[in-house]
């Protein structure tokens, strides 16, 4: 018998206030019924006064290291900082080590979730055996693993050849699959540091050109189409890259496309520090391409937020910058980073914020009880969010074992004050709360 | 100036004072005795993750001119090869007790890394960044024109600029930390500056320089250089596709006997050749260029003492401890 909870005056998506009354797990009235419901007697009750209610957020990319690199992130303190940030699924990528591709990796991965209790772990498969780019890995095992793969991906590594990836794109079909491509044309970018422009060549730090991500994005709906399969495209980051994937929809091709936060916000001028925390692949780009980048969002020819969270330990940032790891943590700014970007700046609502944070990123993993609406028979994956407050981003203060936040000492707007995962409070008064346990889901 | 890790953030006055400090160095070295006891019981460690005999000495000589303890710190069979981070090899150096440090790094913005983290608290001296900056290469090689060009002007260098000098940097400005320095000192100083190489050895982003840019070595000298800096080419670069062949490329921005002559067929009498070293001979520049009158290369070298004597005494006895701009970075690269 798990607690009741009836949640007051939320608004929902932004809207007019309303209650919900969340029991067993499910969403079982809104409105006047909530404290009505028989249910509602012995609810624990949540006043939720100028909080925003939106459906659980879900991460189409996530770095969650374990197995293999514990030091920097393990599924519990991944899956900790995703519910403070507001997540009640994410999808762990498979550059692990090992590498999840096979069923056994991708199980393993999925129970830690499960023992964690605190979000859904959805195991990402690899494209190719060990990332290595030659040969297919067993995705119909792990489709069918108790992990229920349907993302797969390379992610970090381009699936760069060209007949491998078609085949790959081919053989998801199979099973509702999708692949998730990181786009990144591998002899464009030997070497590679930072994007190519202005400052690289002030910095003589090497390039890492536009082009090395837009001819592969171009390649890639181009096989989809032929093919007639599922393409994700990961963490966009160029205004070219938006042009394309806009042509491909409008072609009809089934392309879906990912944003990071940071790449939403922060400019390869940031570089110029030589500071690794800025370090990231792909890099952070042009203003233009961040203003490109965040009027797709606002279209819809991107179409979810991935956070691209890669926590790393610190002695792989307290380096020079050739020798530093890339990735920036993100899983506890991403909601902040979106309202400040797209919100504040008139750019979406919350309704906007709901489908490309939760109710699109859950469609493109295939993830059924996520996503859903607020709404009463509805998996009750819900957070809470005060979009008033304001919080000074402290990397030392966060959940996640990475300290590589690249908002560090930055005011940010809005706070997540609960979660509800399945009905659960992993997350109460902008705290940790318990994990979810006993479900068995 | 607390560190000197870059021209592009160095300021005019900031020049200026160093080759006006850099004059007053190279008397010493016309002395029987080469010594002043400025930096007596200063430590300077001279930190070289890359190989350069040439620099090294140089800073070796410019430090113990000026009395100063100097450690050289080899990253070749030192811990640094054993896996010892930046960090560690900076944080040992504070325990010594390391005053400045000159950091020769294969990696850009290493200096940088130094100054701007509390690892070590000394000053730095960028001695070659990776493909980003060499500050005192640019420095040695104004001081060395502007010893030309008030030659020419029949006036003393102290206090002069460069103002209306024609440089051309010729060669490979994709990787020259020599061009980059140089083209923001030069033009602090007043000079115009045009860049000369193949596309392909140009940065994406030069066009944002404050310099012109040529692909024709014979047409930029025949609209008149003052200076022609020709550029280490590395032969290797062309198993990359930078260039066809050596000799392609020699033909067309190397500076051969045929382009010598061309300087006085143009009558461009007084324009010295330049070249940072170590030299390709017969790739870059020819021996009759490279051994001419015109050539000031041997004079760079001895210069390059006197400059680097005048960075360390600067940076080390004070002048001015005005921070240098960095707390903007914190903010720069956020759109609103």
């Amino acid at each position: 018998m798990t607690q009741n909870h009836l949640i007051t005056s939320a608004s929902l998506l932004g809207g007019a206030p309303q209650d919900i009354l969340i029991a067993e797990g499910v969403v079982v009235a809104l409105g006047a019924d909530a404290a009505a419901h028989p249910a509602a007697a012995d609810a624990t009750v949540l006043d939720a006064t100028g909080l925003v209610a939106l459906p659980g957020l879900v991460d189409v990319h996530t770095h969650l290291r374990e197995p293999g690199r514990e030091d920097a992130e393990t599924v519990e303190t991944g899956t900790r900082a995703a519910a403070l940030g507001g997540y009640t699924a994410v999808h762990a990528m498979a550059n692990s080590s090992p590498v999840a591709d096979t069923a056994g990796v991708v199980e393993q991965v999925h129970s830690l979730g499960q023992a964690a209790g605190w979000v859904d772990v959805r195991p990402v498969g690899a494209v190719t055996i060990g990332l290595a780019g030659e040969r297919l890995a067993e995705l119909g095992a792990m489709a069918e693993s108790r992990a229920q793969v349907r993302m797969f991906s390379d992610d970090g590594i381009c699936v760069h050849d060209p007949v491998l990836m078609r085949r790959a794109l081919e053989y998801v079909k199979a099973f509702d699959g999708v692949i998730a491509q990181h786009a990144q044309e591998p002899r464009l970018t030997e070497g590679a540091q930072m994007n190519e422009g202005d400052v690289s060549a002030v910095l003589g730090l090497a390039g890492w050109p536009a082009v090395a991500e837009e001819s592969i994005i171009a390649r890639d709906v181009l096989l989809a189409q032929h093919v007639d399969s599922r393409l994700h495209v990961c963490h966009v980051s160029t205004a070219g890259s938006v042009e394309i994937i806009r042509w491909a929809k409008q072609r009809g091709i089934k392309v879906t496309a990912e944003v990071t936060p940071h790449h939403l916000l922060l400019t390869d001028e940031l570089v110029r520090s030589y500071d690794p925390v800025y370090k990231v692949n792909p890099p952070l780009r042009t203003q233009e391409d961040v203003l490109a980048l965040r009027q797709a969002l606002a279209e819809g020819v991107i179409d979810v937020i991935g956070t691209d969270h890669a926590p790393h330990p610190s002695e792989h940032k307290e380096c020079e910058w050739a020798q530093a790891a890339m990735g920036m943590t993100g899983l506890e700014t991403a909601l902040s980073v979106i309202q400040h970007t797209m919100v504040e700046t008139g750019l979406m609502g919350w309704a906007d914020v709901a489908r490309v944070m939760s109710e699109a990123p859950a469609g493109i993993g295939r993830l059924e009880d996520q996503g859903r609406p607020i709404a009463v028979g509805e998996p009750a994956n819900i957070v809470l969010v005060d979009p008033a407050a304001r919080w000074k981003v402290d990397g030392a203060a966060m959940a996640t074992k990475g300290r590589n936040t690249p908002f560090q000492g930055m005011e940010l707007p809005g706070r997540v004050t609960a979660t509800f995962f399945h009905g659960h409070p992993t997350v109460l008064d902008g705290a940790l709360n318990t994990p979810r346990h006993g479900a068995g889901a | 100036m607390k560190h000197l890790l870059s021209t592009q953030d160095l300021s005019r006055k900031d020049a200026l004072d160093i080759l006006d400090t850099a004059e007053e160095m190279a008397q010493v070295g016309q002395r029987e005795v080469k010594k002043l006891p400025a930096l007596r019981g200063r430590t300077v460690v001279n930190l070289f993750f890359e190989d350069s005999t040439r620099t090294r000495i140089s800073f070796e000589a410019a430090a113990k001119r000026l009395s100063a303890d100097v450690i050289n710190f080899s990253a070749k069979g030192s811990s640094v090869s054993k896996g010892e981070s930046l960090k560690d090899t900076a944080q040992t150096l504070a325990a010594i007790g390391a005053d400045a440090v000159v950091i020769r790094h294969w990696a850009s913005g290493a200096p940088q890394r130094l100054a701007n983290t509390d690892w070590i608290d000394a000053r730095i001296l960028n001695a070659g960044d990776g493909t980003h900056e060499h500050p005192t290469q640019a420095l040695l090689d104004a001081f060395t024109m502007r010893r030309h060009w008030a030659k020419l002007a029949g006036t003393g260098s102290a206090g002069t600029d460069l103002s209306g000098m024609r440089v051309a940097i010729a060669g490979d400005v994709l990787h020259s930390r020599v061009a980059r320095s140089n083209v923001w000192l030069l033009r602090t100083l007043g000079a115009t500056v045009t860049l000369v190489a193949p596309p392909t050895l140009l940065p994406v982003g030069v066009d944002a320089w404050p310099c012109e840019v040529s692909y024709d070595l014979d047409a930029t000298l025949e609209q008149g250089v003052d200076a022609m800096m020709m550029l280490r080419v590395q032969k290797e670069r062309m198993n990359a596709s930078f260039f066809p062949s050596a000799r392609e490329y020699s033909r067309r921005w190397g500076f051969d006997d045929a382009r010598l002559e061309a300087l006085d067929r143009h009558g461009l009498k007084d324009t010295i050749i330049m070249h940072p070293g170590p030299m390709n001979r017969g790739l870059e520049i020819s021996s009759a260029a490279a051994d001419s009158a015109r050539s000031t290369i041997l004079d760079q070298v001895s210069n390059g003492v006197s400059v680097r004597m005048a960075a360390l005494y600067l940076l080390l006895t004070g002048g001015r401890d005005d921070e240098t701009s960095t707390s903007h970075a914190a903010t720069e690269g956020i759109p609103a």
